[in-house]
């Protein structure tokens, strides 16, 4: 029985692929598709460098500080960090006391609700909250930060890339996709995916920030200190888990010689 | 049991060989053997490390731990008066103490209860009247009455605990009842005069 | 076992002995892994692929019901608690990534476990039962894959419950209220992602009775080997322990070094970004595909583009994918050649080497890559080699292909032919 429908079987799916595939080359060949702007321009992100990279990679707290800076100075005020808590930042080498002034510092405030008054009100961040959400009734939904560089292939570097993307729409790509010009109130970055962006370009110029620690703010330098401060932000377990990667890496390694002399043992007298 | 068969399939057996293999070398056998319980200990410790997340991984996480101290603000509180916090997720009493609250809890000879303390080594050196106790019962658990306006303060004034008759006294002290210690006092200090930090 | 030079336990001490004859616990595990099962002597590293997948399992249960003391079922909280998992639970961030990690690590090994059951015709009689309840636990690990993806709450989860769930939507006539049905409401939502934590949690424990199944099936023929000659004597196997214990053992060093490298030094490369956006039902990602271990199959299923006569090319392609599993389960019937294992099969051995093997390298390619030509031609033709692979070409392989010539014994394989004269000539015990 199986050997007499296993080939019809098998015959009636390779014929119905056939067709499939009969069909697609014919329309392939009649009507290839068109080749979109998107595909054409979209650049993907620039080769960036992080201290926290590679396997032996730790984060520099000092750039994580000037990025938590940017990020406090210039992203802040459209983009939530919401999983971050205040008190995460004592890992970016704050004191208990800076943490608390932070958070009391903080410009978006708490939102209170009393259950019995039922009014709604604000208090000062303590370091055990989150992040407040930050809400923006402006063009474009401004993503949360706390995971975007997870969120993104190759994140911290996209995320330093489209902050230094920003540019002219190329006349190239207007001759070649006329309808592709950038609508009014967006903005061009062919490190964005589709191209054009309702974020203006966050980082103007040098100097928008002044860094306490004397560092010179270029806008280079600028945009890849947030994204080291937002690959921590993604992933503050990271010097953690390759330390203890490094340790398990060399406990295993040991276990599997001993497991393969005591197995050359055992066997010794077999082969 | 086949004897024969058995025999040359077992661990001794496969043992036995390899020490005719060697010729009997007592150094080799030791090295052998010395590889196979290093290789076996070593498994052990891994298994046993492994065990270390597992288990730790249920203790309070960090995000329960910030929340270890809480600070607040006890300016709106008259004498007579007393709050409920919330402690860990627990209730804390606050009591401002009327002066007669006081003398009560003086005039009794500390000695003589269940839990010997005075009112004065349950409160700060100055604020004897700001009593500061966990409102959990020391029997089972649960929280006593009489923080609350216009709850039952117990036979002493202080605290009852309705789940199985524990009378507190206005130092928050074991009086009646099946309870075995006084409310425990937290670890508190007072930030400034109106605002204390309780853990 | 069946065997009869097979050891028999004997209980050490008085406690070992009560515990014999109350709950034989001991004896049972001695003949399951223990002294008490010979095995073929001649078993390649192929051969450790089963005790790793177990040990995968054991894995995976154990990461998994402790992030489930952590996690919350519920699609408001669901993306938070992980992230809670991450940042603040001790050790939370190495068993999430343990266990996501764990379940890609689980997939390449039973991959690799049916990869050699392919080449060495495990599934042949008397082994076809182990072959069925082995195709079982596959389905059912992709079934409880699938459902922990779901879990995370992220883009890819919602959209991959969406999208999967839509495949039951291509039944005819009853198909609509089916995909209802299964998500309780019209799209993913509470409903489902509460159903689909439930069956996560099942699930597991019902692999692992299977897999106790699968094992018992194994004891009743006792392992097959690399040249698929069945055990004559008593030389031609060594007991399971110490000589497979210590070579498993070794291989779950090797199988460890290479699972925690990824784990901590690339724990989301196995992973897509877009599950790290939270689950939006107004916006699907750019370009969805499932976890890598489904890439095969979803290649299949996309690889069905114009309706074949009256069945839609959604039908076919839901047809197809669940078909491209199904069919392992009749391959004991549809390979018949005498002859187990592929070193002897000339014919069968290029078709493995040379179709099957490129052809599962370019379905997974293609499943993973974006659905626009020219991966979509490609995987049409890689899926009209699959089906022909095992539905056409194994029976005409097995009725024509001239095996070349088999050792006598398993032993002669290893020792060569004067020395395993000596060991057969001696009398094994009867």
């Amino acid at each position: 029985m199986v050997r007499l429908f296993g080939p019809l079987v098998g015959l009636f799916f390779a014929v119905a692929l056939l067709w499939s595939f009969g069909n697609g080359a014919y329309t392939a060949i009649k009507e290839p598709a068109a080749e979109t702007a998107e595909h054409a321009f979209h650049l993907l992100p620039k080769d960036i460098k992080f201290a926290s990279d590679g396997a032996f990679g730790k984060f520099d707290k000092a750039q994580l500080q000037r990025g938590f800076q940017v990020y406090k100075e210039v992203c802040s005020t459209c983009h939530s960090l919401k999983h971050v808590a205040f008190r995460d930042l004592a890992a970016l080498g704050y004191s208990e006391a800076e943490v608390k002034a932070i958070a009391k510092q903080w410009g978006a405030k708490q939102p209170t609700f009393d259950v019995k008054s039922g009014e709604r009100g604000e208090r000062d961040n303590i370091a055990s909250d989150h992040f407040p959400t930050v809400y923006y009734a402006g063009q474009g939904v401004p993503p949360d930060l706390s995971l975007i560089t997870k969120a993104r292939h190759d994140g911290g570097a996209y995320v330093a890339s489209l902050l230094t993307g920003y540019q002219e729409q190329p006349a190239e790509l207007l001759k070649k996709f006329p309808d592709a010009k950038t609508p009014d109130g967006l903005y061009y970055n062919p490190y964005f995916a589709n191209l054009n962006l309702s974020m203006p370009a966050p980082i103007a110029g040098d100097g928008q920030v002044t860094y306490s620690d004397g560092t010179k703010a270029t806008v280079d330098q600028m945009a890849t200190d947030v994204s080291a401060f937002l690959i921590w932000t993604a992933e503050p377990k990271l010097d953690k888990r390759k330390q203890t990667g490094w340790a398990v890496l060399g406990f295993l390694l040991v276990a599997t010689v001993l497991a393969y002399l005591a197995k050359k043992n055992i066997w010794a007298d077999k082969h | 049991m086949r004897v024969r068969g058995g025999s040359r399939q077992g661990i001794s057996m496969a043992d036995e060989a390899s020490i005719d293999t060697l010729g009997v070398t007592g150094e080799g056998v030791r090295r052998r053997d010395f590889i196979n319980i290093a290789a076996v200990s070593f498994a052990g410790v891994g298994g046993a490390a492994v065990i270390l997340p597992l288990v730790s991984q249920m203790a309070p996480s960090a995000d329960v731990l910030a929340q270890s101290s809480t600070e607040i603000d006890i300016s709106a509180i008259q004498a007579g008066q007393a709050i409920k916090a919330v402690f860990r997720k627990q209730p804390v009493f606050i009591r401002n103490l009327k002066p007669e609250e006081i003398k009560a809890a003086d005039d009794i000879d500390a000695s003589t209860l269940r839990d010997p303390q005075t009112l004065e080594e349950r409160t700060k050196e100055g604020k004897t009247n700001w009593l500061i106790t966990m409102g959990v019962c020391t029997h089972l658990g649960c929280v006593p009455l009489g923080a609350g306006e216009g709850e039952v303060k117990g036979e002493f004034g202080g605290y009852f605990c309705p789940c199985h008759g524990s009378h507190y006294d206005t130092a928050a002290r074991i009086r009646k009842g099946p309870a075995p210690k006084n409310l425990e006092v937290p670890e508190y200090s007072f930030i400034s005069d109106t605002v204390v930090k309780i853990g | 076992m069946s065997y009869t030079w097979a050891q028999e336990y004997k209980p050490g001490n008085g406690l070992t002995q009560w515990l014999d004859e109350k709950l034989p616990l001991p004896r049972f595990v001695f003949n399951a892994v223990g002294a008490g099962y010979p095995v073929p002597r001649n078993l390649n590293y192929m051969w450790n692929f089963g005790v790793l997948a177990g040990f995968c399992l054991v894995l995976q249960i154990v990461t998994g019901v402790i992030l489930a003391m952590h996690y919350a079922a519920n699609a408001g909280v669901a993306f938070d608690s992980v992230e809670h998992i991450m940042r603040d639970v001790n050790w939370g961030w190495m068993m999430r990534y343990a266990h996501a990690n764990g379940a890609s690590a689980f997939f390449v090994v039973v991959y690799l476990h049916i990869f050699r059951g392919f080449f060495y015709s495990s599934y042949k009689a008397p082994r076809e039962m182990i072959w069925l309840l082995g195709v079982t636990i596959f389905l059912l690990m992709m079934a409880t894959a699938f459902m922990g993806y779901v879990l995370p709450w992220g883009q890819m989860s919602f959209w991959g419950a969406k999208v999967i769930t839509g495949l039951f939507g291509a039944i005819p006539l009853v198909g609509e209220p089916i995909q209802i049905w299964l998500l309780g409401g019209f799209a993913p939502d509470n409903a489902a992602l509460n159903r689909f934590f439930s069956l996560h949690f099942l699930l597991p424990f019902v692999i692992a009775g299977v897999i106790i199944l699968h094992i018992w099936a194994l004891h009743i023929p006792g392992s097959s080997n690399p040249t698929g000659v069945e055990v004559k004597t008593e030389s031609d196997t060594v007991p399971f322990h110490p000589y497979y214990t210590a070579k498993d053992g070794f291989g779950l060093g090797i199988f460890l070094l290479i699972y925690c490298a990824i784990l901590f030094f690339a724990p989301n490369a196995l992973g897509h970004p877009d599950n790290y956006i939270p689950a939006n039902p107004l916006s699907t990602p750019a370009h969805i595909v499932p976890e890598w271990y489904f890439y095969p199959f979803y290649a299949i299923l996309r690889a069905f583009t114009y309706d074949f006569f009256f069945i839609p090319a959604k039908l076919m392609g839901v047809l197809a994918m669940f078909g491209s599993i199904l069919v392992w389960f009749f391959l004991p019937w549809l390979d018949t050649s005498p002859v187990r294992s592929g070193h002897y099969r000339p014919l069968f051995r290029k078709f493995f080497w040379f179709g099957l093997i490129p052809t599962m390298a370019v379905l997974f390619y293609c499943g993973g890559a974006p659905a626009a030509e020219p991966y979509v031609m490609i995987s049409q033709l890689a899926s009209i080699y699959y089906f022909a692979h095992f539905l056409i070409i194994l029976p005409l392989v097995s009725s024509i292909e001239k095996p070349e010539p088999l050792p006598f014994s398993i032993t002669e394989g290893v020792l060569g032919k004067d020395e395993s004269a000596v060991l057969n000539a001696q009398p094994t015990a009867a």
